[in-house]
């Protein structure tokens, strides 16, 4: 738990992969100055939409 | 080799056909005595197979409109009753080596353009270009389209199909790689294209022998449709795509289309087999008058051009045609670059000056289709419901999901489970 604090107290730089309202979220607060953060964004999706059926044929045609 | 490396070697073979085809400008003939297995009762349209009852009513009243110009009715009425009474062939363009804009009806004795690959001999064909407003392709049919379908072939033909054996051939691959520097998309912008058409033409047109005011006549026709090149692009597409058709193994688009019921995708590996869903609404701007309840479901050939990797994909290289679809000019780099990630390769004559002169994304793999989920852009026109009334409006739409879905398990069942 003092670890998470400390965590807290300092800059946070943080890495949003997949859903990017989470990642525009952190931006909007950085720009109005409320959280103190670096924020990038990894645009990422599940194979095939997370479709395992479709994910399984892909994976046959490796 | 593995599955995995047949399909990617199949794949790189079939991109160096794309980026070498050689689409040129040959002539211009008529559907009957040019384009294979015509009849005087065959009528193509654009799509994948439709029959008479599911055609959208655009596509009903551009095949009345046919069938009224080819002598075989002399009525709406009459027309209706012969296309309804299983006596009338109707059958996609795409059989038949052809392409056509919007409801994409070709009968018997219309003037088309003819197209050849000279990399691989093929052909292609399109019919003429009518301009705007009430036009066939929309499925309008009054006496105003019919009388200037009969010009287009007993004057405008027979001035064209002179000039251009006077100018020789043209290379279509050059002026398309030129309009894409030019301000043009290739699909929805055409500006630049006609223009350079027309340097090409025009000198050869004044050489012919008719009379001033044909010659005249022909030139203003030209000048007055900034969509006369995009009847030429379509064919210069479509035989480079075929080119590509049969390869095995190869997990690339050769065919994208749309029959205003349907959107029909086509696999170099699957040839001949159409994987088709229910076609999107286009998303887009309206022009005055008109609204979303006003618009067709998506309808057209000429998404071979985005088959091709110009069109949406090449939206980057048309700015204004924001304007005209939707969207800012941020968002035409963005669907350009997006198309990357879906592609086997990039262009090498197709490039996009705003993005460094970068080849446009090429070859549409399905199998990236469906991992990634990105879907393939296309700018297209909007046309009415309702048959005759034109255009309503442009946008940006998308082939349906399912196409590709229903493409990658015919693909496993032939190549890993076969």
């Amino acid at each position: 738990m003092h670890q998470i604090n400390k965590l807290f107290g300092e800059k946070l730089h943080m890495v949003n992969i997949g859903v990017e309202t989470f990642y525009q979220d952190m931006l909007s607060q950085k720009e109005a100055g409320t959280q103190d953060i670096e924020v990038i964004h990894v645009d990422w999706k599940p194979i095939a939409g997370g479709n395992k059926k479709l994910a399984g044929m892909l994976g046959m045609l490796k | 080799m593995t599955l995995g490396e047949k399909i990617n070697a199949a794949n790189a073979e079939a991109l160096k056909r794309i980026l070498g085809a050689q689409p040129t400008l040959i002539g211009v003939g008529t559907a009957g005595e040019d384009i294979p297995g015509m009849t005087k009762k065959t009528i193509l349209h654009s799509g994948p197979p439709v029959t008479w009852e599911n055609m959208c009513d655009p596509t009903k009243g551009a095949v009345i409109g046919a069938l009224i110009y080819e002598g075989l009715a002399k009525t709406p009425e009459e027309a209706e009753a012969l296309a309804a009474s299983g006596e009338i062939t109707f059958d996609p363009c795409h059989h038949h080596n052809a392409v056509g804009p919007m409801c994409g009806i070709v009968s018997y004795s219309m003037p088309v353009w003819k197209v050849v690959n000279k990399a691989y001999g093929n052909m292609a064909y399109c019919t003429f270009n009518e301009g705007l407003g009430k036009v066939l392709r929309f499925g309008a049919y009054d006496e105003s389209v019919i009388t200037r379908l009969h010009w287009l072939r007993n004057e405008f033909y027979p001035v064209i199909k002179e000039a251009l054996e006077i100018r020789g051939e043209i290379d279509l691959k050059v002026l398309i790689a030129q309009e894409l520097q030019m301000g043009d998309d290739g699909h929805n912008r055409n500006r630049a294209g006609t223009s350079l058409l027309i340097r090409e033409l025009a000198p050869a047109i004044v050489k012919t022998h008719f009379d001033q005011d044909v010659k005249v006549r022909a030139l203003e026709f030209l000048n007055s449709n900034d969509h006369t090149w995009l009847n030429l692009t379509m064919p210069a597409c479509k035989c480079t795509m075929d080119a590509i058709e049969g390869i095995e193994y190869c997990s690339l688009v050769y065919t994208m289309c749309r029959n205003g019921t349907e959107f029909g995708v086509r696999v170099a590996g699957l040839p001949g087999q159409w994987f088709h869903y229910t076609s999107e609404k286009v998303e887009g701007l309206y022009f005055p008058g008109f609204t979303e309840a006003d618009a067709n479901r998506d309808v057209g050939d000429s998404c071979i051009t985005e088959t091709t990797g110009i069109g949406g994909f090449c939206m980057a290289a048309a700015p204004a045609i924001v304007k005209f679809v939707g969207g800012t000019v941020a968002d035409s780099i963005k669907y350009s670059t997006e198309m990357y990630e879906i592609t086997e390769g990039e262009g090498t004559a197709y490039q996009i000056p705003a993005l460094g002169f970068r080849g446009s994304a090429t070859g549409i793999d399905i199998r990236k289709v469906i991992e990634t989920g990105i879907r393939p852009v296309i700018n297209t026109g909007i046309a009415c419901n309702r048959r005759g009334v034109g255009q309503v409006g442009a946008g940006v739409v998308h082939p349906p999901m399912e196409c590709f879905e229903q493409a990658i398990e015919a693909f496993v069942a032939k190549y890993a489970e076969g």
